[in-house]
């Protein structure tokens, strides 16, 4: 498969701009929020967010605690005391509910780079990559835990590249933001998606929460599909596409369940032809054919806009 | 070995898959073995860097802090810091330089009660109790107070004055004629706040605060102290030493 160099061009051309670009517009103002709510403290002295990624207490009251941070103490063998059990409780039920990898796509701070360093990849042609088998990271998982029981620490937050650049931005240690600088040329020059696609410990964690997460990328709409492959050259785990894509033949279910996949929306952005919608695991009906009632490009982007707000947001 | 001698023929997939579980399993099992050396090591902190109030040892507080900076956000003096890669201590952990900002023993102690993981024993409630280092006069060649004159400003500063640090009085053998009131630091007090070393006139510290481990160690069990047990048991725990008969030569007189 050649992976389209503009791949949203069609898109933007048959849906218009901000349908084009919608779930990149509202991931980004994701990241931003989740950061803004960490740095009104420190920048305006409005403190909503206190602490990092890795723990935090939001307005006095909601402890949020990372739940593979607290897994990795577990495994060093402290038995926590304090509110950090509550907090890793709340994240991990927030995650079953939205999707497990969407803190890859709209909370991690390292996502723009990597976001940046695949568009680049495409923009520069640059189609040299390592081959790293995906399930690597599910290894790292397991040498982290090893090593925390091992040594008796929290082992990833050691070295944890995406902590270190969230303590970057909040409290200005800006030694942590180079491990950030390493992986985006990692992912231009060495391996396409190389960090979060194959590498990254704390991601491979949220994909196992992801592989039961509710919310979920559908692809109902898979009879319009053109075959034009642009979802395969933007999306970021292309290997989670085709079994919901393609599963039309063999009455596979439209949702991608993979938990690889981040539900960045990119796929829903870049799809002319709008396959892919937002939907909830279990919801396995596929749409009929829409050929017969197929309405001129500029009419859908005006009618199914809204008809996607209401039935697949949660 | 061919695949004759068995009558199963081999999958091919089987191979390969045992094949990639060798190599990333090995793979794994090298990041994991650097890993756990890195977190072993990660013990050793500069003796200049202390942890704040109510801190695990450190084996046990790299197990439960979870680098999320809430201490260093409720410390009210900016005594705290989290460690960036260059600071020495593990990376993301808070910790205090006393010579640059010392802990100001704040009776709430906000640092404790921020800590989500239990990192700062919740258990510490009064200050006064707290061990995050203990000083110690580390240059007793430049203490101004040993050479015989009157600096006391790491006595007069200590917020525990003449309890953890006190002025022991000796005769000047230079002079012979003044004397030497020198510093002593009673560990038992001690916090490790580090106001002397903070204050200290010096361009380098003559008292510097050391880590617990390094610098206020426990006796060891079986050296016991005879005074205090003796106190505890209400009399002498040993028999009276025996008195024995005076042998002298014959004849002879004392």
């Amino acid at each position: 498969m050649t992976a389209n160099v503009r791949p949203y061009v069609e898109a933007r051309a048959q849906k218009g701009l901000w349908a084009a670009s919608r779930f990149l517009v509202l991931r980004r103002a994701s990241q931003l929020f989740f950061l803004a709510l960490f740095l009104s403290g420190p920048l305006l002295g409005v403190w909503i967010a206190k602490g990092t990624l890795a723990s935090s207490m939001t307005l006095g009251t909601l402890p949020l605690t990372d739940p593979f941070v607290f897994l990795q103490s577990l495994a060093a063998r402290h038995w926590p005391e304090g509110l950090s059990a509550i907090g890793a409780a709340i994240v991990l039920a927030a995650y079953l509910l939205f999707g497990g990898r969407t803190y890859c796509s709209w909370v991690c701070p390292i996502n723009p780079a990597t976001d940046l360093a695949a568009w680049l990849r495409r923009r520069l042609g640059i189609t040299f990559t390592a081959k790293i088998r995906t399930d690597l990271r599910l290894y790292f998982v397991g040498a982290v835990l090893a090593a925390s029981v091992l040594s008796g620490s929290i082992a990833w937050e050691l070295i944890n590249p995406v902590t270190a650049l969230h303590r970057a931005l909040v409290f200005g240690l800006w030694f942590g933001a180079g491990g950030t600088a390493a992986i985006f040329v990692f992912d231009l020059l060495v391996a396409k998606h190389g960090w979060c696609g194959h590498l990254c410990p704390v991601g491979a964690f949220y994909g196992q929460i992801g592989k039961v997460a509710l919310l979920r990328v559908t692809a109902d709409n898979r009879a319009a599909c053109n075959d034009c492959m642009d979802c395969f050259a933007v999306c970021p785990e292309p290997h989670v596409i085709s079994p919901a894509l393609r599963g039309e033949r063999s009455g596979a279910t439209p949702v991608i369940t993979a938990g690889d996949c981040t539900v960045c929306g990119a796929c829903i952005d870049v799809c002319s032809k709008q396959v892919f919608h937002l939907g909830l695991r279990g919801r396995n009906a596929a749409r009929p054919d829409p050929s017969m009632t197929a309405p001129s490009p500029a009419a859908r982007v005006v009618s199914s806009q809204p008809a996607v707000l209401e039935r697949d947001l949660p | 070995m061919s695949d004759s001698s068995s009558g199963i023929p081999r999958d091919p997939r089987r191979r390969k898959a045992l094949q990639d579980m060798t190599r990333f399993g090995g793979g794994a099992a090298v990041a994991a073995t650097m890993l756990t050396a890195f977190g072993v090591s990660s013990r050793a902190r500069p003796a200049q860097t202390l942890r704040p109030p109510g801190a695990l040892p450190e084996k046990d507080f790299l197990a439960a802090c979870v680098r999320c900076g809430l201490c260093v956000r409720d410390c009210p003096y900016d005594t705290l810091r989290l460690a960036d890669w260059a600071d020495g201590p593990a990376v993301g952990t808070p910790f205090y330089v006393a010579r640059n900002v010392p802990c100001e023993m704040c009776d709430t102690i906000p640092c404790v009660k921020a800590c989500p993981t239990g990192a700062l024993e919740h258990a510490l409630t009064d200050i006064a109790k707290a061990k995050m280092g203990v000083a110690v006069i580390t240059s007793r060649e430049t203490c101004l107070n040993l050479q015989g004159l009157r600096c006391d400003v790491c006595y007069r500063v200590c917020p525990a004055i003449d309890k953890a640090i006190t002025l022991e009085v000796s005769h000047n053998a230079r002079t012979t004629k003044h004397a030497i009131f020198e510093p002593v630091v009673h560990a038992e007090y001690c916090t490790g706040c580090g106001k002397c070393e903070k204050s200290c006139v010096l361009t380098d510290s003559a008292i510097k605060v050391l880590p617990i481990e390094v610098a206020a160690l426990k006796q060891d069990e079986h050296y016991k102290r005879g005074w205090e047990e003796k106190t505890k048991a209400g009399g002498a725990l040993v028999d009276a030493p025996l008195k024995l008969p005076v042998r002298r030569p014959e004849g002879g007189t004392p």
